[in-house]
Parts: structure tokens; C-alpha cells; sequence
């Protein structure tokens, strides 16, 4: 449908803007992802997903991705990581991109209306939960080489 | 623009790196450096140029990384640095011996496939003592040992099967039985180090024949079916098996 779409869209600027393709010209790389269960959060989700499935197939990066989703309530408050009830009480939901290399944003969507101070705001929290989630890439990466 | 500040690249040297992560060399590697030229201590700074491995790019002031894995270094002949990661998909490297599987004939020329994203062309002239009188006898689905000529992001990969003395040194087709298998690359990597404990402790346990390709393809051939099946699980389930374990199966097998 057009919410996959467009969700595929969102997920292949992201990628395209990190991957080295200029090391595998005349190739197409593929990503697919399979959605087990939606709880809320799928975009941010699927973005987390597609970063960690390309470190792990060897593909060259410049940067690593996070997606990090921020729902505005109707009392102007920012909750992070909204659950899929949370995501129909509030008033505007945005998801962002960001880049590990100076927490730089990749892809930013909106689905309901807010004002550019909140956007900001959203924007603030969302690359201070950013940094948790590279630690936590950073964490599975330490555990399966120190495996071998 | 802030810079991002990298850290020492000797320092991560054994860790794990991700992408992103920004590597500064120390700063006798700057080619432009003045007043270095006059070096009058013997043990200071490798001679020549560093070298920046797979895993690696060179960025303004120092080396980005471009995959993640554990930081490797060598300090002979100028240095080098690499990334060790661990993949299954084969990227074509001049150089590299490699098993492929022959999947067309196409006039002079044959087709393989090596797990790359394109098929690599071998003609029938790079094997050893062939001349276009007396061409090598190579069938669709012969399995071929050979090393890459050419093999960048540009060009059809071009494989051969002789040496740069004309001599094939191991290389050409792959006999007849036997068992061709995939693995990852990191696994053929360990395998081909020198002094591999886990070729030691499988030879101890039957006479076979073995074959390791860069690109991930092993092929295994013992007397029997069964002990060839028997070395393939081994060699599979050698990627997650500790020293501890893989002892322990052996023994087991052994004591049968």
C-alpha cells in the first residue's frame, strides 16, 4: 500500500545517503525487512533494523543510523518510543534518522502538525536517545567478536 | 562544521570499531611533515608509506572506518592497518585463490561463478601446457582452483590457473567426488593462518583431501562418503565451537 511505500522510500534515502556505493557500482543491494510484530515505533523499528542488518552483511558505511521516534501529547509534552496506543493519543508523531558522526540527521517525517519550536525539541531528545542506541550497537558488536 | 575528534589509531589496535569511527595515525606518518626528515634515532618511526587495509578509507587527517569489526596492525614495512570482519559475501580481490564452478562455455572462454556479484571469465589458455591445439578438458559444473588476475569494482573479474612463471602450483581443476561446501570467510581466513590447530586435529583423525577457497567454498574429499560427511559438519561447526568443544567432539569421534 502507500504507507509501505512511503516507507520504503523513507528507509532507502537513509540507507543511500550511508552506504559507500561507489565501491559496487552496477550492483542493486537489497534490503528486506519482515515485520514479526508491530508494538508501536515501526519506523524507528525498521530504521534500527536496516543499520544492524548492513553492519552485519559487510557492506561498507561512513556512518552508522538510528531512528528514534518522538510522539507530542496534547499537553505539549515529548515521549520517546511511543507505544501504538500512545501513537493515537497524541497530537503529532516524528521520527528521525540520525547519523552517528555528530549526531547529524538523516531523514526526518511527521505525521501530524507541530510548531518548529517542539519540532526542535523533539529533535534535542531524539539525539540524546541516540546515543543509547549506538551504545547499544556498539555493545552486540563487542559480544560477537569477542566470541570468536 | 566541528571536526570530529578521532582517537589514536594505536590505541583501538585489538578493539572492536564501528563505522564512523575516525582513526588518527601518529604523526610521523604525515608525508609533508617538516623537520622530520633529518631522523637521526634508529628505533623511531617504520620507514615507507602506511597501509590501509580492507575495512579502511583514508579521510583528510586520518583513516575512517567503513565496516565493523576487530582493529588489526602490523608494524612491518611501513605499517599497516586493516579491519578483521566477518562476513559471507565474497568481494573479488586481485590475487586471491579462489574454487569456482564453471557454469558456461562461451567460445574461448569459460564462465564461473565465485559468489561475487558478477561471473568471472577464465580463458582456456591459462592452464598450464595448453596451447589451442591441446585444450584442457573442462565440462559445465567442474568445480576449478584458481587465482584472480584482474579483479576490481570496474571489470568482469579474470581468473587463471597458472602462476606468473607459467607453472599452475596446485591451481587447475578439482577432481573428480568430494564435497564442495560454503562457509563464512572469516573461518577460511583462520583456516589458512599457519600452524591451524583445527587442519592438525582433523588430519589425526582420517586421511583427506582439502581444498580452501577465499571466497568461502571448501571442498572436502576422505575414502568414504561417511567420513567426508563427518569432516564437512566438523569444519562447519568449527566457526562456533570453542578449542574446548571442538577437542571433545573429536575425541568422541576418534574413540568410535
Amino acid at each position: 500500500g502507500v504507507l509501505e511505500r512511503s516507507r520504503e522510500q523513507l528507509l532507502r534515502q537513509t540507507c543511500e545517503a550511508v552506504v559507500l556505493g561507489a565501491l559496487h557500482p552496477r550492483t542493486a543491494i537489497t534490503l528486506v525487512l519482515q515485520v514479526l510484530s508491530d508494538a508501536g515505533s515501526l519506523l524507528s523499528c525498521c530504521l534500527n533494523a536496516a543499520c544492524m542488518a548492513l553492519l552485519d552483511g559487510g557492506l561498507p558505511l561512513a556512518t552508522l543510523f538510528c531512528g528514534v521516534t518522538c510522539a507530542l501529547q496534547p499537553d505539549g509534552s515529548v515521549l520517546l518510543d511511543p507505544t501504538a496506543r500512545q501513537e493515537q493519543e497524541a497530537r503529532a508523531i516524528l521520527t528521525f534518522a540520525i547519523g552517528s558522526s555528530e549526531r547529524k540527521v538523516l531523514m526526518a517525517t511527521t505525521k501530524g502538525s507541530c510548531s518548529v519550536e517542539e519540532m526542535q525539541q523533539c529533535l534535542a531528545a531524539a539525539q540524546g536517545a541516540a546515543d543509547t542506541i549506538f551504545q547499544f550497537y556498539r555493545d552486540s558488536v563487542r559480544r560477537r567478536y569477542c566470541k570468536s | 562544521m566541528a571536526a570530529e575528534s578521532g582517537t589514536a589509531a594505536e590505541a583501538l589496535v585489538g578493539q572492536v570499531v564501528l563505522p564512523g569511527d575516525l582513526l588518527l595515525l601518529p604523526a610521523h606518518y604525515d608525508e609533508d611533515a617538516e623537520g622530520e626528515r633529518l631522523r637521526l634515532s634508529a628505533g623511531g618511526a617504520p620507514q615507507g608509506r602506511l597501509l590501509c587495509g580492507p575495512g579502511l578509507r583514508r579521510c583528510g587527517a586520518g583513516l575512517l572506518v567503513t565496516k565493523c569489526g576487530l582493529l588489526r596492525h602490523r608494524p612491518a614495512g611501513g605499517g599497516a592497518f586493516w579491519v578483521d570482519s566477518q562476513q559471507k559475501r565474497y568481494v573479488p580481490v586481485k590475487g586471491d585463490h579462489v574454487i569456482g564452478i564453471v557454469t558456461a562455455k562461451a567460445g574461448d572462454v569459460f564462465r564461473l561463478d565465485v559468489g561475487g556479484s558478477e561471473p568471472a571469465s577464465l580463458s582456456y589458455l591459462a592452464f598450464e601446457g595448453a596451447t589451442k591445439r591441446n585444450r584442457p578438458n573442462v565440462q559445465v559444473g567442474d568445480l576449478i582452483y584458481g587465482q584472480f588476475l584482474v579483479a576490481n569494482k570496474d571489470m568482469e573479474p579474470e581468473m587463471v590457473c597458472i602462476d606468473s612463471s607459467g607453472k599452475s602450483s596446485g591451481m587447475g581443476i578439482i577432481g573428480q567426488d568430494g564435497f564442495l561446501f560454503k562457509v563464512s570467510l572469516g573461518l577460511i581466513r583462520k583456516l589458512l593462518a599457519p600452524k591451524c590447530e583445527i587442519i592438525q586435529e582433523l588430519s589425526q583423525l582420517y586421511p583427506f583431501e582439502l581444498v580452501l577457497g577465499m571466497n568461502g567454498r571448501i571442498w572436502v574429499k576422505a575414502k568414504t562418503v561417511q567420513q567426508t560427511l563427518i569432516i564437512v559438519n566438523i569444519l562447519e561447526a568449527c566457526e562456533y565451537m570453542s578449542a574446548e568443544q571442538r577437542k571433545q567432539a573429536l575425541a568422541k569421534l576418534s574413540g568410535n
